[in-house]
């Protein structure tokens, strides 16, 4: 499996090369690049990105690894992050999570059997006020309830 | 109970109620960016100097003093001059930095401005945590208008000062909110903090100078340019001047951010904007400022007022002034529990009394909620918040070790209760 960026993302890696001291500042933007493109980021594209960074693939590897946002493989098309921090732990994300589990017939880090939904619980996102709250790929949904949760993965059905 | 007198005091949330405010156009009526006309054609350092007066403290956790963390910054100095903007907010209880961002981006575009003029910086980055990507399209936005309206680039405002701002996505590490950590990161590198200096010194990006800050601190820089030094600093008390955009959240009926003057009561904020406990049930306990900073009972909390010397003075920190409240029915060995998970999870890895403390405490706390622990178990958990802290790197172990400790000494018989 070889990975090349597509032309829009080479565009856009020469205008964002301008705005960095170094090629090294690009290691997270190209991986988030990757993610964008592929869905997932492959060892083949850590060595396409040592090119553009002048580092070695071993030191993307490490950068990749260190980051929960960075997905190493594919993931189902819709990837519901629950927050389990304290502010949403207190407002009742557990009933949230039962929900989604039962519903859905899947354990936390798990994907559905059509690849439709992953499931994972992740630390706090910054929406304590609105708890409880997921993140669906990067769309917010706060003040959950089950009604309102029930919607939105019909919607997503 | 509530204090009808209890005001917010709008600095940075001035334009937050206007609707469109997120837009230049509406932004510009309700005067954004006037600020550059008189202070980019006067000396930088009248700007720093105002810093300095106004005694603005980091709004991001630490409160050191941001007119001396400015003065760190060389001036004759043949390397590049870097501002980074700190919106890595990740500190459970923390959301008042996305309200900047998506409610009025162009405050912050201009106290970017206003700062890398004062340190000359031509380049600047905003550095915000991978899960904000809604909010970051917001800014995003923002400073696209800001460019195509001349408020950035080369010679912006009709002025000969340069400057663009980029927005660095980090991915996931709530290590990175910490200032060292977060250059690795823009670095392209793990999070990993790095040691502190002997001596007071600017922070580096690539070997160059920096000034890193939080977002709330750089978007309360217009105000105190435009209005002067005192005109901030008659708020709050004599120590902690000013304002801070202060958050509730968890068991109380109105969760949100609410900008008042240091020094206010906690107890009256929290009743006041908060409409007092969910369900109508007590109080047992709040957590200051962001999850890191040691939990207060409700005692404590009668007599605490928001402000860095009263809460230092209480054993517990100020920190976001991210408030987490919880009711009388809130099993304290649970909510240790989650942040010790969250901790364990958030460690980066680099010193062992961290990565291994934070994972150790957690399954002796998990130990005690499956009513499987021994009496030694709580003094063992003790020794290891003992020997977090003050042993590593970065803040993160002390601050975890803080927080052990406060729960266990103020709810020592939730822990042994067994049944």
């Amino acid at each position: 499996m070889s990975f090349s960026f597509n032309d829009i993302n080479i565009t856009k890696i020469e205008n964002l090369k301008k705005r960095y001291p170094s090629p090294k500042a690009l290691t997270l933007p190209l991986l988030w690049m990757v993610q964008e493109q592929e869905g997932f980021i492959s060892l083949e594209a850590m060595e396409e990105i040592a090119k553009y960074t002048t580092r070695p693939a071993m030191e993307i590897y490490k950068t990749a690894t260190f980051y929960t946002m960075f997905n190493l493989a594919p993931v189902g098309e819709h990837h519901i992050q629950l927050c389990k921090t304290l502010s949403c732990a207190l407002c009742g994300k557990d009933d949230i999570l039962a929900y989604i589990k039962e519903t859905l017939d899947i354990e936390v880090g798990e994907t559905t059997k059509d690849g439709k939904f992953t499931l994972t619980q992740v630390e706090c996102l910054g929406s304590c006020g609105t708890a409880p709250m997921m993140q669906i790929n990067q769309t917010n949904h706060e003040s959950l309830s089950i009604e309102k949760i029930e919607k939105i993965l019909e919607e997503l059905q | 109970m509530s204090d009808t007198t209890l005001q917010e005091t709008r600095i940075v949330s001035q334009k937050f109620r206007i609707p469109n405010s997120y837009t230049l156009e509406t932004a510009l009526e309700h005067g954004a960016y006037s600020t550059l006309t008189t202070a980019l054609f006067r000396p930088a350092s009248d700007i720093t100097t105002a810093i300095k007066e106004s005694g603005l403290r980091g709004k991001g956790g630490g409160g050191a003093l941001a007119g001396e963390k400015w003065l760190l910054m060389p001036t004759d100095d043949s390397r590049p001059s870097y501002l980074v903007v700190n919106c890595d907010e990740s500190e459970p209880g923390t959301f008042k930095d996305r309200q900047i961002i998506s409610k009025d981006p162009h405050l912050l575009i201009e106290g970017m401005i206003l700062t890398s003029y004062a340190i000359g910086a031509n380049e600047a980055y905003i550095y915000i945590r991978g899960e904000y990507q809604g909010f970051e399209k917001i800014l995003q936005d923002a400073i696209d208008e800001a460019y195509s309206s001349g408020f950035l680039g080369k010679g912006l405002a009709n002025t000969d000062f340069d400057l663009d701002i980029t927005i660095h996505r980090g991915a996931g590490a709530y290590i990175c909110g910490e200032k060292s950590a977060l250059l690795e990161s823009l670095e392209g590198k793990r999070g990993h903090p790095r040691l502190k200096p002997k001596n007071k010194e600017p922070e580096w990006y690539f070997g160059n100078p920096t000034l890193v800050n939080n977002v709330e601190t750089i978007a309360t820089v217009p105000y105190i340019v435009q209005n002067g030094a005192l005109a901030y600093s008659k708020y709050g008390t004599s120590q902690s001047a000013g304002t801070l955009l202060f958050a509730m959240s968890g068991h109380i009926k109105n969760a949100g951010v609410y900008e008042v003057a240091f020094g206010t009561p906690m107890l009256e904020y929290i009743n006041h904007f908060g409409g007092g406990i969910r369900g109508d049930k007590k109080l047992k306990a709040v957590i200051p400022g962001g999850s890191s900073t040691p939990v207060l009972t409700a005692d404590e909390v009668a007599n605490a007022t928001l402000d860095y010397e009263t809460l230092r003075s209480l054993g517990s920190s100020l920190g976001t002034g991210g408030m987490i409240v919880m009711d009388e029915d809130t099993n304290m060995v649970e909510a240790l529990k989650n942040l010790l998970e969250f901790y364990h999870h958030e460690s980066c890895g680099q010193c062992t009394p961290c990565r291994e403390g934070t994972g150790w405490s957690d399954r002796i706390v998990a130990k005690i909620l499956r009513k499987e622990a021994t009496s030694q178990d709580i003094d063992k958990l003790l020794g290891i918040a003992d020997i977090m802290n003050g042993k590593t790197i970065c803040v993160f172990a002390p601050a975890v070790s803080g927080v052990i400790v406060s729960f266990i000494s103020k709810f020592r018989e939730e822990f042994e209760l067994k049944e």
